[in-house]
């Protein structure tokens, strides 16, 4: 391990180059040894269970969630949840991804639309957008538009913060190097300036997305009458601990699910990156 | 006429850092610009590139150069998320007759020894082929006047070596004026047509190192005296 870490570190591109084209073996043997103490405490957990000591009130064993897990999947409890909450966040998503890359792009390409639209933006997010719910529902009820719009504040944010420090960013060498070969500001924009703030920009969509989930989940466990979160409540009403653990783990599997997405977009969209400091963010 | 300068000033804040320079590259003429670190050589090269703008109060005197200049920076300056031919090829708007872009970037990249990364990534390049391909870059735009500052700077010994060759080489086949810009004595006298001495932003002295091809050893008595113009000893160096 450490010996090929000292031979990259000399800048050996050569070495770089094979990586990049030749396809990276699609999984690496997993490491049995990472299972150990996942698996441990999973058993702890059921031993916990079955002998009482953790009571069914408070959480559920193992075995009772994974049996709740098809209980919810086949009455259709589960999937009607899920379709309604994916929905409230693509909603939500392309509304806040839309108007976030707009303003950062506004600003970080004009001057005057820096001077516009900069200082409203840095003001708003220093308000936690969550502590927004209860003047939304006051607003706009419990229906759909609030919950949508919650996770279009929330991504907002981020996209903006990103997309603008990316624009802004672009190495002014390059904006130089493209001036002196005759680009027209067009091919400026398609060729420097949008790649350049790409790397940023998918940062900042990987943070949005983490921002949308929990946007959801603290509007759907606030008030609704559908979704994963409504299932959620309606289980805790009924102290089923199992169903809730259930809604949990997939608000986790969906989250997980996105970020890979993000990360194939990154390996799709940057494959102009060395392969090394590429994946060493994992 | 490649360039002429006249009575250039250029002042930072008050200082002056070409002061009512005087400069003249003839058609086809391969001009040196030899001079201290901070004497302002950059500077000049910038103006003469047009990257200096021009509205700036610290500006004055005329600069005239033909329609197209190109630019090989010390460092490549290539867009690593553009192909190596992409780099040669974009913002190249010139008629190219019945030739594409590309095409013509892959016979400027053949012709610096870069045929084959024509589709890789600039990123995977060595120091030296990224400055090839900058090269390239330079001469797909078939310019009047070729600016080149300090492009072998950051360049190994030996690459130095072979980018000399390739460098007079394009220049003998292209012809355009060159001004290079460099803080290497050996590397102007081997060069140049002409080799200019920048100081106290004017050219203070000026040379030709005679016919080409140059023996290092016959240019050891003109070496002494730049390096003595530049105001290093010429035993210390
Ligand atoms: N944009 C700038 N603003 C202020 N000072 C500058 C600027 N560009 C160059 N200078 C100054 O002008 C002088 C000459 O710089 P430069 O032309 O880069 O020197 P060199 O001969 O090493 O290329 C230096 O003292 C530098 O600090
Ligand atoms: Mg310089």
């Amino acid at each position: 391990m450490s010996s090929t870490t000292l031979a990259r570190t000399a800048g050996d591109r050569d070495v770089a180059a094979t990586r990049a084209t030749t396809p990276r073996p699609t999984r690496r043997r997993p490491d049995l040894r990472r299972w150990i103490s996942p698996v441990t405490i999973v058993l702890l957990w059921q031993l916990a269970s079955s002998t009482g000591v953790l009571a069914e009130d408070e959480l559920a064993s193992p075995v009772r969630v994974v049996t709740a897990a098809i209980d919810v999947t086949v009455s259709g409890e589960l999937p009607e949840g899920l379709l309604v909450s994916l929905g409230r966040v693509a909603l939500g998503l392309v509304l806040g991804l839309t108007v976030g890359v707009t303003l950062g792009l506004v600003s970080g390409l004009s001057r005057w639309g820096g001077h516009l639209v900069d200082p409203p933006v840095q003001m708003l997010r220093t308000l936690p957008h969550l502590g927004l719910v209860p003047l939304f529902i006051l607003w706009f009820g419990v229906g759909e538009l609030p919950k949508v719009l919650l996770v279009a504040l929330g991504v907002l944010f981020p996209m903006y913060l990103n997309v603008h420090a990316g624009v802004r960013g672009v190495d002014p060498k390059l904006l130089e190097a493209a001036s002196v070969s005759g680009f027209t500001p067009a091919e400026r924009l398609r060729h420097v300036v949008l790649p350049g703030a790409m790397p940023s920009t998918l940062t900042g969509l990987r943070l949005a997305l983490g921002i949308a989930w929990l946007s959801i989940i603290v509007a759907e466990t606030t008030a609704a009458d559908a979704g994963l979160g409504y299932m959620i409540m309606n289980a805790r009403e009924f102290l089923r601990t199992d169903v809730i653990v259930v809604g949990l783990a997939v608000y986790a599997l969906l989250g997980l699910t996105t970020d890979a997405l993000v990360r194939r977009l990154e390996r799709t969209v940057l494959a102009w990156r060395p392969a090394g400091p590429a994946g060493a963010d994992r | 006429m490649s360039a002429r300068v006249h009575d250039l000033v250029r002042e930072f804040g008050g200082r002056r850092v070409l002061d009512r320079l005087d400069l003249t590259i003839g058609d086809g003429e391969f001009v040196a610009l030899l001079g201290r670190s901070g004497s302002g050589k950059s500077t000049l090269l910038r103006l003469l590139a047009g990257l200096d703008g021009s509205a700036d109060a610290g500006v004055s005197g005329t600069v005239e150069v033909p329609g197209s200049v190109a630019v090989a920076f010390q460092e490549p300056r290539l867009l690593p998320w553009r192909s190596v031919r992409e780099n040669v090829s974009l913002g190249l708007h010139r008629d190219l007759g019945a030739d594409t872009p590309a095409g013509v970037a892959d016979t400027a990249l053949a012709e610096v020894g870069l045929g084959a990364r024509a589709d890789a990534w600039p990123l995977t390049l060595s120091g030296g082929e990224a400055q090839r391909a900058s090269l390239a870059r330079a001469l797909v735009r078939e310019p009047g006047l070729l600016l080149l500052d300090e492009p072998f700077g950051a360049l190994d010994a030996l690459t130095r070596i072979t980018m000399h060759r390739l460098v007079l080489d394009l220049w003998q086949r292209h012809r355009p004026g060159v001004l290079l810009v460099t803080h290497d004595v050996d590397e102007a006298l081997l060069l140049a047509d002409r080799v200019l001495v920048l100081t106290d932003g004017r050219i203070g002295a000026e040379h030709r190192p005679g016919p080409r091809p140059r023996d290092p050893d016959t240019l050891s008595a003109l070496r002494r005296t730049v390096l003595d113009e530049l105001g290093v000893a010429a035993d210390a160096a």
